[in-house]
């Protein structure tokens, strides 16, 4: 039973009109989008041409990112409009990639500390 | 029904399930559901696989930190390594902004051909495709182009004349890593724009390679992965050249 559903809904054209999973959108709102993200990264650009240092400079290059990041993912790859299950299936593993980043970031600071213990930071 | 009446945009789909979200996420996981009801097999995978990639991708910037923050040399900085000389002033890293627009434009492009599909306009899907092919190449050549550069001022995967030599293995895999993704991507639009220009998802014309019938969704699932190509750009725009 579930799987003859599965059929049809598979052999269904894509763009059959009003299907809920098949967005259709105005190309405005894809416009919209594509000018966004080029602002966005022009911001990126001037953070560093104009030359910004310090905790302002990351702020602004990760808040950026991830702005350009998340309407890349919500609106282009359509990921708004999906079901949740696909939605937390597909966001929740890369974020525990965090905790590898962690890890990495504790050992990358443990070995620069025996580099300068015992190379005297020449190496 | 009650649910369905009181959002007209989901009315129309008559589905069994739940419109909202909650209700859908544990609907799909209960009594012997598929999990990703109502996404097709073809799209799922290009997500499953995306997300594989993603782990591919993120192990090479992790690696990128952890050599960076542990090495007592000084890292060389991006800005001025990248920067161009444009009518006797060093821009800096004007060629990596130019290749971002280039690829956040193909992103675009490709946004609106994955809309024509779904409209089955076949003559602008296929053009926009073919355009978003264009911009990948243009992408691809200035990366050439980079590479070039580097290597003729020295850069090595085990060398470089401003300081840690891990700057150049990093580089050289994270970029190339990245620009053989976006050769794929081209590859992937010239033969998906031909199908489509064709008319083969009317004429319902069996590929030559898996002797199946394709669909207008092709171009959608061919989507997800040019954006990700893209969203690979930002973390390394961000993390490898802005950092």
């Amino acid at each position: 039973m579930a799987d003859t559903t599965a059929h049809a809904e598979v052999g269904a054209p894509a763009a059959a009109p009003g299907h809920a999973d098949t967005p259709h959108h105005p190309v405005k709102l894809y416009l919209a989008v594509w000018g966004w993200l080029f602002v966005l990264s022009a911001c990126s650009y001037l953070v560093d041409y104009i030359g910004l240092h310090g905790w302002l400079r990351w702020t602004l290059i990760v808040l950026f990112m991830l702005l350009k990041a998340g309407l890349i993912v919500a609106i282009f790859m359509h990921m708004a409009w999906e079901r949740l299950t696909l939605i937390y299936a597909i966001l929740l593993p890369p974020l525990l990639v965090m905790v590898f980043v962690g890890i990495m970031a504790s050992e990358a600071n443990y070995t620069l500390l025996t580099r300068v213990l015992y190379y005297g930071g020449g190496n | 029904m009650t649910e369905s009446s009181l959002h007209p945009a989901a009315a129309p789909s008559a589905e069994a399930m739940p419109s909202s979200g909650w209700r859908r996420f544990v609907a799909d996981w209960a009594s012997d559901q598929t999990s990703f009801k109502g996404v097709s097999w073809g799209k799922a995978m290009m997500w499953v696989f995306l997300l594989s990639d993603t782990f591919v991708f993120g192990c090479f910037l992790v690696a990128y930190m952890t050599a960076r923050m542990s090495t007592t040399v000084p890292w060389p900085n991006p800005s001025e390594v990248f920067a161009l000389e444009i009518g006797g002033t060093e821009v800096p890293l004007i060629l990596i902004a130019i290749m971002t627009f280039v690829l956040i434009s193909s992103s675009g492009t490709m946004a609106l051909a994955v809309h024509y599909g779904y409209l089955r306009d076949r003559r602008k899907a296929g053009r926009l495709m073919l355009v978003t092919a264009l911009f990948g190449a243009c992408f691809v050549g200035m990366q050439a182009f980079e590479w070039t550069k580097l290597i003729r001022e020295g850069v090595r995967p085990w060398a470089n004349p401003w300081g840690a030599p891990q700057f150049g293995s990093t580089f050289f895999m994270i970029t190339g890593f990245h620009g053989t993704h976006v050769t794929m991507g081209v590859i992937f639009l010239l033969v998906l724009a031909r199908k489509v220009l064709r008319g083969d998802y009317e004429t319902g014309r069996r590929g030559f390679f898996t002797s199946r019938r394709g669909r207008y969704e092709a171009i959608e699932i061919m989507g997800l992965y040019w954006h990700f190509v893209d969203l690979v750009w930002v973390f390394i725009f961000a993390f490898f050249y802005l950092w």
